[in-house]
């Protein structure tokens, strides 16, 4: 099985027309089973289509001519109408939100991931590349083009969650080349306040019979890492967990941001080093190189197996 | 973006909440009218985007204006962490009773932002934090409804505040929490918040931290504080290097060629993209390289814009080789970036199999940008070769150069 | 003059031909055609002809066999539409 969408998902780009939004829905809809992208939505825009999806104004309209409720939303608008187009999809019963755009205030940030939280829905992003279920559907522009995402991702055991989307893909190519493959790979977004962290997702993983590991990608700033470190203790996880931390430099450059907004050094715990640690305390290996996840993931599986 | 205090206190002046009757002051000339009109003794306090000011010698007392006067020019002159002050705070000493301490902050686990208060004023919070937590007072609160001024109100007598000192600060703290959201902050401070001997709160220093991507939408506060769009605010100021790479990120809009950063190494580095940039930038530097910048190349540049910042890092006093390396890429083209790095190499007269140290994009178009590195005899490598190991025959090649 | 990488050889009749140069003005998403030619005739960016993308919009936007996308790298490969 997978998180969040399988082959049965419905959902809608919410931005279509804009030009990465016509790719992104051109590759979802080439990748695996084909996506079902049951309508786009832009202002102004009803009756076009893109791709043979048809365009509304509204997502109420898009859930009309679905006739019935929608399961989630690609959203590709521009950040200051990033909020209220989350909004709509979740006032009109859509319950996981991708949202792609980067440079979302906080403040907006917080208000959707409280409006989500009252609606039982759920946020992935912002400033993310959505989800992967290899050879299933890809809900994003998560490994680019449809064959190169067959490329770099197979189907298999390990659960893939990442705070930078290309590095989703660099390092489920390295675990697939070493024969490694995939349950879901989840491009949870670089921002300071994300809809879903690492340890918001461990529950869905925990309760996958597919996923026997976990590989994340991690970076300085935020205390995301001593959170998973906290569920992983509280929660007697049955998934090994391996994790790759990148930006160690930053530790020496506090105050300065790199790569992703997130990352920012402004405590102690915010280091790379500390994270590390307390990783480390928690029994997640950090690796220190990519290329030596797989043999740790293959070793760490042997060893619960084992017990 | 960080704020100066005096202009942090005009953000809290705004919000109704007391300040202490101060002024800003760009000359010694200035300060000394300032101190006239307190009339009574002033701090004078260097205006500076640095921590540490106290220890540095950039706080000073002056009992009259000529004092004033005299503690302005030292301090204006007076370097602190790199900083130049950018003015002086002259200040009245008020008679506090007591320091407290009022905050906001943003609390990315629970995604809301929380109040603190604490009646341990005057010191650095984590540490109080740290030492004495039943000394600091807590409480989230949604951003979808308006604070309430309930909610500062039970923060501030969790920790044991009653009286008059709890009715006072209460609208205080609120008024922060209220600011907070509506200017988009990342951090609010008031630290020392001073209880004054006749019963009434002051703002004694502000700290204000706002969001960089809410710039656009807070427009009307940095005009108000005279904030222009071309002061960015960052933790250190661009070098001419780095302002040069802003530049080539503006000469179009496709793709980007960001966060271009200046180190001190030989090793000339076009590095993409986020993750990428920092996994790369971390693995020349584990196999015992000497970056000579950092950068972040991503959303498929132009030609051009690979070419400019390929032709700024060859350029930089130092470098030696380049390094060309990205994460598997599906949006940027791998031919476009050879393209454009070998042109960088051609227009400068370089041999590209000689300045390009290693080739390693994987990816979208990479057949294509293959044929391309191969006829100019550039080593490149797929992604059969890890990005540590890819940084690490970089490095070898740069240190066989040195030798 | 060529690119460093790539270069385009449009067959006189088309260049001359005022209509034809609008659409591969048009077509092409780098800018690589203009209409600068005496009356709105065929121009070349040639600044901009490393930008190419390969994308063949102006190959199938003349004539068949008309328009030309030479890879100089590629031992002077022609781009197929
Ligand atoms: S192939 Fe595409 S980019 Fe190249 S010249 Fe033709 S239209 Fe322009």
């Amino acid at each position: 099985m997978s998180i969040l969408i399988d082959e049965t998902t419905t959902f809608i780009v919410q931005g279509i027309t804009g030009r990465e939004a016509v790719n992104l829905t051109r590759e979802c809809l080439d990748y695996g089973a084909g996506a079902q992208i049951v309508g786009g939505v832009t202002p102004g825009r009803l009756g076009r289509d893109v791709h043979g999806v048809p365009v509304f104004d509204t997502v109420a309209q898009a859930v009309e001519h679905h006739g019935g409720p929608i399961d989630g939303s690609v959203v590709t608008v521009p950040p200051a109408f990033t909020k209220d187009a989350v909004l709509e999809a979740i006032a009109n019963g859509i319950k996981l939100v991708v949202i792609v755009t980067e440079r979302i205030p906080r403040r907006d940030v917080a208000q959707m991931v409280e409006f989500a939280k009252q609606h039982d829905a759920r946020i992935i992003g912002p400033n993310c590349l959505g989800i992967i279920v290899p050879d299933v559907i890809k809900m994003g522009g998560i490994g680019g083009p449809a064959k190169d995402a067959a490329k770099a991702y197979t189907p298999g055991s390990v659960g893939v969650i990442s705070r930078s989307g290309g590095m989703t893909t660099e390092m489920s190519s390295t675990l697939t080349a070493a024969g490694l493959g995939q349950s879901t790979a989840v491009s949870i977004g670089g921002d300071a306040i994300i809809g879903s962290s690492y340890a918001e997702l461990m529950p869905l993983f925990e309760a996958d019979e597919q996923t026997e590991a976990i590989v994340i990608y991690t970076e300085p700033g935020g205390r995301m890492e001593a959170e998973l470190a906290k569920w992983v203790t509280e929660n007697d996880s049955r998934l090994p967990i391996v994790a790759f931390m990148a930006g160690r430099f930053m530790d020496e450059m506090p105050g300065m941001s790199f790569g992703h907004a997130g990352t920012i050094v402004e405590g102690k715990a915010d280091t790379a080093a500390e994270k590390i640690a307390r990783l480390a305390e928690a029994g997640i290996v950090v690796a220190e190189e990519i290329s030596q996840i797989p043999d740790i993931v293959k070793s760490r599986i042997a060893e619960r197996s084992a017990v | 973006m960080r704020f100066f205090e005096y202009e942090s206190r005009q953000i809290v002046k705004a919000a109704g909440i007391p300040v202490s009757a101060h002024g800003f002051a760009r000359t010694p000339e200035e300060a000394r009218r300032i101190a006239e009109e307190i009339a009574a003794p002033v701090v004078i306090k260097s205006q500076v985007l640095t921590g540490g000011r106290m220890k540095a010698g950039g706080v000073r007392f002056a009992d009259t204006p000529e004092e004033a006067a005299r503690e302005a020019e030292f301090v204006l002159g007076l370097e602190i962490n790199g900083h130049m002050p950018r003015g002086v705070l002259v200040d009245s000493k008020v008679a506090v009773k007591q320091e407290f301490y009022a905050g906001v902050v943003w609390d990315g686990i629970r995604k809301q932002p929380v109040m603190l208060f604490s009646d341990m004023g005057g010191i650095d919070i984590e540490e109080v934090a740290e030492t004495h937590p039943d000394r600091v007072g807590r409480g989230h609160f949604s951003n979808l409804t308006e604070v309430s001024d309930y909610e500062a109100k039970q923060v501030i007598a969790s920790i044991g505040v009653t009286g008059s000192a709890l009715t006072r600060a209460t609208p205080i703290l609120a008024r922060l929490a209220r600011l907070f959201v509506r200017h988009d902050m990342t951090l609010a401070e008031i630290n020392p918040l001073a209880l004054l001997e006749d019963g009434r709160f002051v703002a004694v220093d502000a700290h204000m931290d706002m969001e960089n991507e809410a710039r656009g939408r807070q427009q009307t506060l940095l005009k108000a504080l005279g904030v222009g769009d071309e002061e960015t605010r960052q933790a250190r100021e661009a070098t001419p290097f780095e302002l040069a790479g802003e530049e080539v990120d503006a000469q179009d809009h496709r793709g980007v060629a960001g966060n271009v950063t200046e180190f001190d190494g030989n090793l000339g580095l076009v590095i993409g993209a986020g993750g990428g940039s920092l996994t790369l930038f971390d693995a020349v530097r584990a196999h015992g390289g000497k970056p000579a910048n950092y950068c972040e190349i991503g959303g498929n540049p132009s030609v051009a814009k690979a070419c400019g910042l390929a032709k700024l890092v060859l350029q930089k006093p130092g470098v030696e080789k380049i390094a060309v390396m990205m994460s598997i890429v599906s949006n940027t083209r791998v031919d476009i970036v050879a393209r454009g790095v070998i042109k960088a190499c051609l227009e400068l007269g370089y041999d590209p199999a000689e300045k390009i140290a290693i080739f390693r994009i994987p990816g979208a178009w990479e057949d294509e940008g293959f044929k391309i590195l191969k006829k100019y005899g550039v080593e490149y490598c797929d992604r059969s070769v890890s990005m540590h190991e890819a940084a690490r025959r970089a490095v070898e090649k740069i240190q066989g150069v040195a030798a | 003059m060529p690119g460093t990488f790539i270069d385009v050889d449009v067959d006189p009749a088309v260049a001359s031909d005022p209509a034809l140069a609008a659409k591969l003005t048009e077509v092409c998403p780098v800018d690589i055609y203009a209409t600068g030619g005496e009356g709105g005739t065929l121009s070349i960016n040639e600044g901009n002809l490393d930008e190419c993308v390969l994308c063949g919009l102006c190959i199938d936007a003349a004539p068949a066999g008309t328009v030309r996308v030479v890879k100089l790298y590629d031992e002077g490969a022609v781009l197929s539409s």
